[in-house]
């Protein structure tokens, strides 16, 4: 009879989990309560027939206990109670498929003055794509893309001069206005969900998707790929702002568009030098690099990620934590670049720097290293070369020491944990797959046999 | 009707006498199902221990060094690929398939046994090859256990080289095995019925068979085909599913591919293989109700039709796995509208499995207590089925771990129950001697228990928004901390479930030499298989005559009966007093 009571104390647990837990949908922030409204009449009609049938059978398993003085009813059929169980189920089941079928149907038709954005999944970041003044997104195509051109754009199509590129995962989005998310990937599968929002839809390589909302609450909310792109699926984050109007016009007006992006002038290395006076008192005359100092080499850094360090610095996305002890030094000598110009210039100096082979000042076992690096090399490169595509520094050539700190301080939280330092957050999940200070000393031993 | 001819052949009856003809080299149906089986078994604990280490990651995360992004998703990939294809799909069809099907129907052996011998050994070539791809540069594949291109061949996803090619190569062979042995079951179903064995005098247990190995037919060419274009697009540069990409920033030259043509062709096979694991798992709990319920299974005719219809069904409701896929939505009217349709025959059957215990004489077995515990898991697990399939609602639940916890309770928990209230239900008529029934209660209490605190939770997880897939969550703003409690609580559950495992395998083989024997028929039923003149039935099962059948499957506690079971080969006496329409299924 035990079986009885595990029944219905099973059900009476199910109820109250559900009652008591505080585990729910985060809070709607779009305009699908419909989608809610949904699941609540699915869940009362589930719920009850749970209840029912569970409840029933351990009655029956109780009352029909065996006992040797009586036989089973002799039934094969009951042509009756089995159509009004079929009528009865069939009318529930279209309870539920009515309002989800009514639902879809306004998923699927897009309001007509819905704004249109294009959201761009890559392998594993996100960036996104306003139509600029003509209302309309240029031509694209993925043969296009290359380091000068991110977003594929076409050079013979003129509606995409005047597009406004967002490179980076934070995309706004004003309150109150309807919205078509075009969906693009450049290279494989992705899914644009936001929990607030309710919808989430595929990106699908060689094909646009759509979705579209309304948000209803101002706030910033996580982005997250839910379709499962590759080792570092799980660090696909972005953000979404909803914005008053004009503090997205205003953020919008901010975004540069494509022929802005192109007519970006190279930087000059005399003047760089000039700059890098400053800087070289710590990171060295060639960016090789000084311990000493707690400077890394900088020759070996490519200029669009010493742009953003130089940026995040300056922003106080990095170097502000209590925590960071030399990145609080390096705070305040960011701001001696004042402009972009500027942060151009020092890049192409040092670009003209040769990079040294850096000593080797850690032991670890490089062969238990090499296997730890599978995963960092999806986006460092096999050789620790760095990738652009997916902005991610070379390691190979870097300071170990330096290298190591870094990595103990996303493991901490110390860097990378400011919401506008994208790329870092994903070096936060990832640096905690290293547990203790051998594994990272290993991984670093590896990386100097590079 | 039946073809005896086929059914009986008595050359086959002389015993094979060496070890390599007995147990290798045979063409005996019930030899091949305990091969079959144990394989099964033993890749299936391969995949338990994958994940449990899954779970290590997820409930305790930073805490192994060895468990890294890329083997979490290896662990992720070969768990769900093996429990479906290699444990799920080959123990319920080579391996019950094989041992009830001749002895069900009255038969001596599978109509094409050498074809039967050849079955098997392809599908244990096919576990190799899975199991090698952990051996092999980059390790196994970790494009989840639905391999979707592009991202399954290319750089960036664990085992895009080596493992990915494996992996295609080893379903490739699974499925020519399971092609050889598909054939043979319904061929010996649809012709070596011995006399008297009607198509609607079947035990359930065949029908299910029967009807899952016929979509297995139908579906598994659509992941045949869809394996070898991808193998092509890996190996040869084709572009079937590949469209010009750039790929961690390199231009690829593939180009005019779809991705979702892979995903239609996919769940084309996936969602009748849900069914292809599902039906003999109805069919052989319905059995294990009626046997220990001394009464007959309720309203066999609407159980058989239920079958044959969700079976048919089956193949229409594929893209409720694609709502969110990028396909056109406007399809999500026409696959909501069917799959909520699946669940009116669906829900019939979980009706008339309680009201065959409705007015029974419930003997509480422990194969009986499997049973409740699949009809509570499985009512679970297809209710939570109408939120996923109302393609509304899977716009917020998709990719989260509602749609993990529903599927492992519809399609993991459930059919396990069944299979170990089958094996514990025939054990005695395999090894011809009784388990240990205390052991057998304790292994149902942690299994059942066990599964629904990690499932029941789990829902929970999914309403939450977490994906599925995630290597670590880390911290958000919409999930609260107590999350990762609850996440903790399902990794300890799931390890003592998976331990308490060890109970069952203790049992099964303490009891192969110590159990007390079984003699015949101990459970009182009235299909063929416990008719045998051996216990366990010996090469050609019957002896020098076929048996003669003349009763439906279910004649329990007929009135006026001496005893309450009357199995289907005794003649019909005059003083069982009938109903008319029993009067319809026996002559």
């Amino acid at each position: 009879m035990k079986i009885v009571v595990a029944l219905v104390l099973l059900v009476i647990l199910t109820l109250l989990f559900h009652w008591l837990s505080p585990w729910w949908m985060t809070p709607i922030a779009s305009n699908w309560d419909t989608i809610d409204t949904t699941i609540d009449v699915t869940l009362y009609i589930t719920g009850f027939v749970f209840v029912a049938v569970n409840l029933f059978m351990a009655w029956a398993i109780f009352r029909y206990r065996h006992n040797p003085s009586r036989r089973s009813h002799y039934e094969p059929e009951n042509r009756k109670l089995e159509t009004w169980l079929t009528v009865i189920t069939t009318v529930g089941v279209a309870a539920m498929l009515a309002p989800g079928l009514i639902v879809w149907a306004d998923f699927v038709n897009v309001p007509e003055d819905a704004d249109e954005v294009e959201v761009v999944g890559a392998q594993w970041q996100w960036s996104y794509r306003f139509p600029g003044a003509d209302g309309v997104l240029g031509e694209v195509d993925a043969r296009y893309v290359g380091p000068d051109n991110p977003f594929g754009m076409s050079s013979s199509d003129p509606a995409g001069d005047d597009d406004i590129l967002v490179s980076s995962n934070e995309l706004h989005l004003p309150i109150d206005r309807p919205v078509k998310l075009l969906l693009r990937s450049k290279d494989v599968l992705h899914n644009f969900a936001v929990p607030q929002f309710r919808v989430k839809m595929d990106l699908v390589p060689g094909m646009v998707t759509y979705a579209w909302l309304t948000p209803t609450v101002t706030g910033k909310y996580d982005i997250l790929c839910m379709e499962l792109c590759g080792i570092a699926h799980y660090t696909m984050r972005g953000y979404v702002v909803v914005d008053q109007q004009s503090d997205f016009d205003s953020w919008l007006a901010r975004q540069p568009t494509w022929s802005e992006m192109r007519a970006i002038p190279p930087g000059d290395p005399v003047a760089g030098k000039a700059s890098y006076a400053t800087c070289a008192a710590c990171h060295g005359q060639q960016g090789e690099g000084n311990v000493a100092m707690n400077a890394p080499s900088l020759a070996v850094l490519p200029p669009w990620y010493i742009t953003r360090q130089i940026e995040h610095f300056k922003h106080g996305i990095r170097g502000a934590s209590e925590a960071d002890e030399f990145g609080r030094q390096m705070a305040p000598m960011a701001n001696m670049l004042p402009d972009e110009t500027a942060i151009r210039n020092v890049n192409a100096y040092i670009a003209t720097l040769e990079p040294e082979e850096p000593a080797a000042t850690l032991s670890g076992d490089p062969q238990r290293g090499a296997a730890f690096y599978n995963t960092c090399g999806a986006c460092h490169g096999a050789r620790a070369q760095g990738n652009y595509a997916l902005q991610a520094p070379p390691l190979a050539g870097q300071d170990d020491w330096y290298v190591k700190r870094q990595l103990e301080n996303f493991r901490l939280g110390v860097r990378g944990a400011h919401t506008n330092d994208t790329y870092g957050h994903q070096m936060v999940l990832m640096a905690r797959s290293l547990q203790n200070e051998q594994s990272i000393n290993d991984l670093l031993a590896y990386l100097n046999t590079l | 009707m039946q073809n005896v001819a086929i059914a009986d052949q008595p050359d086959h009856l002389h015993d094979p006498q060496t070890f390599v003809t007995k147990y290798i080299y045979s063409q005996d149906h019930k030899v091949i199902a305990i091969q079959y089986g144990l394989t099964a078994v033993f890749v299936g604990l391969v995949a338990l221990v994958l994940s449990g280490l899954m779970r290590l990651q997820l409930g305790f995360p930073d805490t192994f060094d060895f468990i890294d992004p890329g083997a979490y998703l290896q662990f992720v990939t070969m768990h769900g690929m093996i429990m479906v294809i290699y444990l799920l799909t080959a123990l319920l069809l080579g391996g019950f398939g094989n041992y009830m099907i001749p002895l069900m129907i009255g038969a001596r052996d599978m109509v094409f046994p050498f074809m039967n011998m050849l079955s098997f050994w392809a599908y244990l070539l096919s576990v190799i090859v899975l199991l090698a791809s952990f051996f092999v540069p980059g390790g196994p594949t970790g494009a989840g256990w639905t391999l979707y291109p592009p991202q399954a061949i290319l750089d960036g996803t664990p085992g895009y080289d080596w493992g990915i090619i494996l992996m295609l190569a080893s379903l490739a062979i699974f499925i020519i095995a399971f092609t050889m042995g598909g054939l043979n079951y319904v061929t010996t179903v649809l012709q070596a019925r011995t006399h008297g064995m009607t198509l609607m005098r079947m035990p359930l247990t065949i029908w299910g068979i029967f009807t899952a190995t016929v979509l297995g037919l139908l579906a598994f060419p659509a992941l045949l085909v869809s394996a070898i274009m991808m193998m092509l697009d890996k190996t040869l540069g084709t572009s079937f599913f590949m469209p010009a990409l750039v790929s961690l920033g390199e231009n690829l030259d593939y180009s005019g591919g779809s991705p979702v043509l892979f995903q239609h062709l996919f769940w084309f096979f996936g969602h009748p293989e849900v069914y292809i694991v599902a039906l003999p798992a109805f069919g052989m709990v319905s059995d294990v109700l009626a046997t220990h319920a001394r009464k007959n299974i309720f309203g066999y005719r609407m159980m058989v039709w239920a079958i044959v219809g969700i079976g048919g069904l089956s193949f229409f409701v594929w893209a409720h796995h694609m709502y969110v896929s990028g396909m056109d939505p406007a399809f999500g009217f026409f696959f909501a509208t069917t799959t909520l349709i699946i669940a009116v025959p669906t829900a019939i059957k979980v009706y008339n499995w309680i009201l065959t215990l409705y007015r029974g004489n419930i003997h509480l077995t422990v194969p009986m207590l499997f049973a409740i515990g699949f009809i509570f898991t499985f009512t679970h697990g297809g209710l939570t089925g109408l939120f996923l399939g109302n393609v509304t609602i899977d716009l917020p639940l998709s990719d989260t771990y509602f749609v993990v916890a529903h599927f492992h309770m519809v399609m993991g928990v459930s059919p396990i129950m069944v299979l170990f209230a089958a094996i514990y239900h025939w054990y005695p008529l395999i090894t011809g001697r009784m388990f240990n029934e205390r052991l057998g209660k304790l292994h149902f209490w942690f299994t059942f228990l066990g599964t629904y605190a990690i499932y029941l939770p789990m829902h929970y997880i999914g309403f939450l928004g977490v994906p599925r897939r995630y290597f670590a969550m880390g911290s958000t703003d919409f999930i609260p901390e107590s999350a990762q409690s609850l996440n903790a609580s399902i990794t300890v559950s799931a390890l003592i479930v998976g331990l308490s495992q060890l109970i069952f395998l203790y049992n099964v083989f303490w009891s192969m030499r110590h159990g007390k024997p079984a003699g015949h028929n101990p459970w009182g039923a009235t299909t063929l298989e416990w008719q045998t003149p051996d216990v366990p039935p010996r090469h050609g099962n019957w002896g020098p005559e076929l048996p003669q059948v003349y009763r439906w499957a279910y004649d329990y506690s007929v009135p006026g009966a001496e005893q309450d079971f009357i199995p289907q080969n005794h003649p019909v006496s005059a003083s069982e007093q009938t109903s008319g329409e029993h009067e319809e299924r026996n002559s």
